[in-house]
């Protein structure tokens, strides 16, 4: 653990990891005078750190020595809405499940390149900074009033269900973030639909047939197999 | 100097010693109480014995002892825990019997079995008493037995010469050679009759008259003595074996080696106890042979039975046994006594006739003229007291009974004379009688040897009083015809011989040449066969043929017998089965037809090798009669033989390629674990190297040249990523720990999924994606199956030239969802269209390719999770198509979660 003197405005990211070896490798890439850093090597240790320094963004590893990582976004979660990044292993796909449900925003698989992770760092931030959603979602050749609800796909109107209308919004309100199954259907149709993700396939289909360019290989909203969808 | 006098035992003599210190050990000792007529006090010794040991607290059982109501015996009973008795039914009477198996339960130390020599009730296990002691001491319980010096086999026939008196109930002498310990019960014959006077001797009733005659003072010296003498013997044994062990020097018996020669003849027996007792007392071996000659007339089946008999007979007391086939007998027996070194053969000499004596000069005379290296002892053979052995075997009608032998000769006169009669004007008389001999020859073919001999009898007759002047009348007018008619008789009465004697010799080879034969067929047979179930069918079906038998083979699997094998509607119920089972443990013939368990159905014989105890084969006659005729024996004695080698062989094969293929496996499993630690390794050479030199100070790389090592360098940890995620994905497949997380999918977005995960390996070729507007949702594992589909472009971009593009299509048919990849590389040699889906399976391609060869063997074990199928079909124009199917219709999610 070693607090490092920050700049007032500089955000926050604190690192939860017990590999030594990635703890390096995260301080030397992030540390730019984009992030002020902070480390624990251990659950219980990062649990208090977030208490005390009250960081902006969280990388945390899922296999932690002492507590389950589940635990850990549990317990972050019950006190704070601080966005958390997800470390984890491939295959593991009900460890995403879960760690998403449990409240995390995003994952990444290692091994990971720099990139991707920054990328995906900028979003959380933003997306936390972001107190009111902008009335206007443009994305390439994807325009969406939500005032008027109306789309737009390369300046010209698309029709969409209601049901599909909703998909979109809900995947805009949370653009470069993940969402699960479960908590698509949850929040789209209701907890009784749980057990029938073939209604979000089919209505999935629908919508990228409409608004992707092409639907087979699709730019906005995207796959994240075993997991879940994202809207890029 | 002193010369070293110390004399070491022969190996033979510690081998010996060794061989019967193995035999001792698991084997029970059995304690014989020996004398030598009824009432000397065996049963009394006996049990004072065993109250003694019991008193040393040995764990002690009365098996059965017969008290005959004695009083002092009855008193020593007391205390001693008996084991009771079975009630058998027999003849309409309950009689009582030892309950071996009560016995072989309670396991005890020592069981005292009375009277050795006692014969069963059918129903026993065993025939004879002393066969229920043998599996005793086999199952490791001591014995303490009583038995009179009579019983011994080799003794008998001298018992009967002394008394007079035959004892039918025989013990083999072998009992008396393992018994452990000899106890001599022995008191004068003057105390004998005394108590016989006394009435403290058991007499049955209905033998008071026989017994009244045994207990004669001349009897009973002579059988003490006899019993006295056999112990002296024993004695005599020991002190010598000790002797020799203990290296102590001492008059070493001469190496005698005797020979004996067995006939047929009712007197073969006589000779064989005596050479038995002549080479006990010279410490001898001894050899039995019969020698075979075509040209004698010794070929009737009775005879051979005989033979046959002898010659288990001769084994059974010790003999080496041989069987030779010769021109003439003293010739051969002369020889083999040279070629053994016999020094004595024994001979035996019946009283015969001067007459006799002429005509067939006795074997005897010519063994004694030609023997030059051996002695020739010839045994008085006495004809009185002669009993025929029990008939083991059944007496079969002479061959050529014709059942109308003798009208039928009469009506081949007739018509022989009717034959004449039409031809007489034209021949001489003389000329006539040929035709009778025809019919006399045509009699001995056809109808045998006697009818024959009444057809000359008659044609001479016939001849005479039809062809012969004065015609009509038996009377001869020219007595030159008397010469023709002696002639004719002669003639007839040899030809008929002769004939009759060929033709039984031929029927003798043909039974034997159909034995040969089925023999040869049986091995043929399993010769052909590779696997148990072939063999046991051939050796059935030959059973089947050959024997007029049903058969069923049992194998032993494990602690159990399994029956494997049966004739069509043979089945064992559980009592046959036990019977089964004792052949089996006991590695002895048991059943109908044997001296065990003679109340089963069938018979069993053990299927045994040296090296193994496979099983039992049971056979079922037809013929009740051939389950006791020692040519179905010996036939089923060399199927049973010749079926164990051919069920051992199949076994043995059958663990050598076990044993090969696990030895090929682990050779596999070798040579793939280098082929991984290499490609392992590989791409780490890469990775350090590159990190090596851009961090060594003193190399200075220019931007382009750090771009292009990073570059590499990255592209190789990305590889050797890939690489351990398939590595562990196909352990998981081959572990079976895939789950497939079947739910309803978007073809478009599996395609999309797989498209996205390959996008950086793309870079800028084409891949050309056509999938129907109408495709309904699939069942798969979206995780799964986007990894097949990646491994399947990665393999086509891999294989096919930059240029060439990839097309990934989907259709429907028949409740299948198509997948296609197809390339325009090089396509896949036919032959290995199938192989390119094992593990570790690279196409030999040019340099640069590099992978892994567990790609597509990942997709098969995927695919097939799902119940699909993956095929690689070459394209017409050149090029590889992959297909995957996958099926329409899930099955319950339980069945298609585990692989």
């Amino acid at each position: 653990m070693t607090p490092e003197t920050t700049g007032e405005n500089l955000p926050r990211i604190l690192i939860i990891d017990d590999e030594v070896a990635i703890r390096r490798f995260l301080r030397t890439v992030l540390s730019s005078e984009e992030f002020s850093l902070h480390e624990a090597e251990h659950g219980h240790a990062g649990l208090s750190v977030t208490a005390t320094i009250r960081p902006d963004l969280i990388l945390l590893d899922l296999g932690l020595p002492d507590l389950d990582g589940i635990e850990v976004i549990k317990r972050i979660r019950e006190w704070s809405e601080v966005p958390i990044i997800v470390l984890s292993v491939r295959e593991h796909e009900e460890d995403k499940i879960a760690a998403l449900d449990a409240g995390a925003d995003d994952y990444l698989t290692k091994p990971f390149g720099v990139g991707e992770l920054l990328a995906r760092m900028r979003a959380s931030l933003r997306r936390a900074r972001q107190l009111t959603p902008e009335p206007t979602f443009v994305r390439d050749d994807l325009e969406v009033n939500l005032e008027l609800r109306r789309v737009l796909v390369k300046g010209q109107e698309v029709q969409l269900t209601p049901t599909e209308y909703d998909l979109l919004k809900l995947f805009i309100g949370q653009a470069g973030k993940v969402l699960t199954h479960r908590h698509i259907l949850n929040k789209i149709w209701g907890p009784s639909h749980l057990e029938q993700p073939h209604v979000l396939r089919v209505n999935i289909s629908n919508l990228r047939r409409k608004i992707e360019p092409d639907p087979a290989q699709p730019r906005y909203i995207t796959t994240e197999p075993g997991v879940g969808y994202r809207l890029i | 100097m002193t010369t070293d006098t110390t004399i070491r035992p022969t190996p033979e003599a510690m081998l010996k010693l060794a061989q019967a210190e193995e035999a001792q050990s698991g084997q029970g000792r059995l304690k014989v109480f020996l004398g030598y007529a009824a009432g000397v006090g065996k049963t009394y010794a006996m049990l004072e014995a065993a109250r003694e040991r019991k008193r040393d607290g040995r764990d002690l059982v009365i098996g059965y002892v017969e008290s005959h109501g004695r009083s002092e015996t009855d008193a020593l009973l007391a205390g001693l825990e008996l084991i009771p008795r079975r009630e058998l039914a027999y003849a309409g009477v309950l009689l009582p019997e030892m309950d071996l198996d009560a016995i072989l339960a309670r396991k005890p130390q020592i069981v005292l079995v009375d009277e050795l020599a006692h014969s069963n009730v059918p129903g026993c296990r065993h025939e004879k008493r002393w066969q229920d002691v043998e599996e005793l001491l086999a199952a490791g319980i001591d014995v303490y037995t009583t038995v009179n010096i009579q019983h011994f086999e080799s003794l008998n026939d001298l018992v009967a010469q002394i008394t007079g008196i035959t004892v039918r109930e025989t013990v083999p002498d072998r009992l008396l050679d393992i018994a452990f310990e000899i106890k001599l019960i022995d008191i004068s014959p003057e105390d004998l009759l005394q108590r016989l006077h006394d009435g403290k001797v058991y007499i049955p009733d209905q033998a008071a008259k026989a017994i009244e005659k045994f207990f004669r003072p001349g009897n009973l010296m002579a059988l003490r003595e006899l019993s006295l003498r056999r112990t002296a013997a024993r004695v005599d044994d020991q002190m010598r074996a000790y002797m020799e062990t203990q290296s102590i020097a001492g008059p070493w018996p001469t190496a005698e080696r005797l020979l004996v020669c067995v006939s047929g003849s009712p007197f073969s027996e006589q000779l064989i106890r005596a050479t038995r007792r002549l080479a006990e007392e010279l410490k001898a071996p001894w050899h039995t042979v019969y020698i075979e000659t075509p040209g004698s007339d010794r070929h009737t089946r009775e005879n051979r039975e005989r033979v046959w008999q002898d010659l288990r007979f001769a084994e059974s007391l010790g003999a080496q046994v041989a069987t030779l086939t010769a021109t003439s007998v003293p010739d051969a027996v002369v020889e083999y006594a040279a070629r053994h070194n016999v020094t004595r053969i024994v001979v035996g000499k019946p009283s015969r006739s001067r007459w006799q004596e002429l005509l067939h000069p006795p074997i005897v005379d010519q063994i004694i003229r030609r023997s030059s290296s051996s002695d020739v002892f010839v045994v008085r053979i006495s004809s009185e007291g002669q009993q025929g052995r029990p008939q083991q075997t059944v007496q079969h009608p002479p061959h050529h009974a014709h059942p109308f032998g003798y009208p039928a000769a009469a009506l081949l006169v007739a018509a022989a004379t009717l034959l004449c009669g039409l031809v007489s004007r034209f021949l001489e008389p003389t000329n006539l009688v040929m035709v009778y001999l025809l019919a006399v020859v045509v009699a001995a073919v056809r109808l045998g040897r006697r009818p024959a001999m009444l057809t000359a009898l008659l044609g001479v007759l016939a001849f005479d009083f039809f062809f012969v002047p004065p015609h009509i009348t038996f009377v001869v007018a020219d007595t030159q015809y008397l010469i023709t008619f002696v002639g004719l008789l002669v003639v007839g009465l040899v030809i008929s011989s002769l004939v009759a004697r060929s033709q039984e010799r031929a029927d003798v080879i043909r039974v034997r040449e159909i034995q040969t034969a089925s023999l040869y067929y049986l091995s043929r047979d399993l010769a052909a066969s590779a696997d148990i179930v072939t063999v046991l069918r051939a050796v059935i079906r030959n059973v089947e043929e050959a024997l007029n038998a049903r058969a069923v083979i049992l194998l032993s699997e494990g602690e159990r017998l399994e029956q494997l094998a049966a004739s069509d509607g043979l089945l064992l119920d559980s009592k046959e089965q036990a019977v089964a089972d004792w052949a089996f443990r006991n590695r002895q013939p048991a059943g109908c037809g044997t001296d065990t368990l003679v109340s089963a159905g069938l018979i069993y014989l053990p299927l045994q090798t040296p090296a193994s105890q496979l099983g039992v084969l049971g056979v079922r006659m037809e013929d009740e009669l051939d389950y006791r005729s020692t040519e179905s024996r010996r036939l089923l004695d060399a199927f049973a033989t010749q079926a164990a080698m051919a069920i051992e062989r199949v076994q043995f094969s059958h663990q050598a390629e076990q044993a090969q293929i696990l030895q090929a496996r682990e050779n596999l499993e070798r040579a793939l674990l280098n082929s991984i630690s290499h490609d392992l390794r590989t791409p780490l050479v890469t990775v350090t190297g590159v990190l090596a030199s851009l961090r060594d100070e003193g190399v200075h790389f220019s931007e382009t040249a750090r771009n292009e090592l990073l570059d590499t360098a990255a592209g190789e940890a990305e590889r050797l990523n890939r690489f351990v995620g398939n590595l562990l994905d196909m352990t998981r497949i081959e572990a079976g720990a895939i789950r497939l997380n079947s739910e309803l999918c978007d073809i478009q977005d599996l395609v999309g999924c797989a498209m996205a995960a390959i996008k950086q390996r793309v870079g800028g070729r084409t891949i050309q994606i056509r999938l129907p507007d109408d495709l309904p949702m699939v069942p798969l594992d979206l995780v799964l199956m986007t990894q097949v589909l990646v491994n399947l472009l990665d393999n086509s971009l891999k294989y096919s030239p930059p240029e060439g593009s990839i097309e990934i299509s989907a259709s429907f048919e028949r409740g299948w969802l198509l997948l296609e990849i197809a390339d325009q590389g090089p396509g896949v040699p036919e032959q290995d269209l199938k192989r390119v889906f094992d593990k570790f399976y690279r196409i030999p391609v040019p340099e640069g390719v590099g992978g892994t060869g567990l790609g597509l063997s990942i997709c098969k074990g995927i695919v097939e999770a799902h119940n699909g199928t993956i095929r690689a079909i070459n394209r017409a124009g050149g090029g590889l198509t992959m297909v995957v199917r996958l099926p329409l219709t899930v099955r319950t999610s339980r069945e298609n979660r585990q692989l």
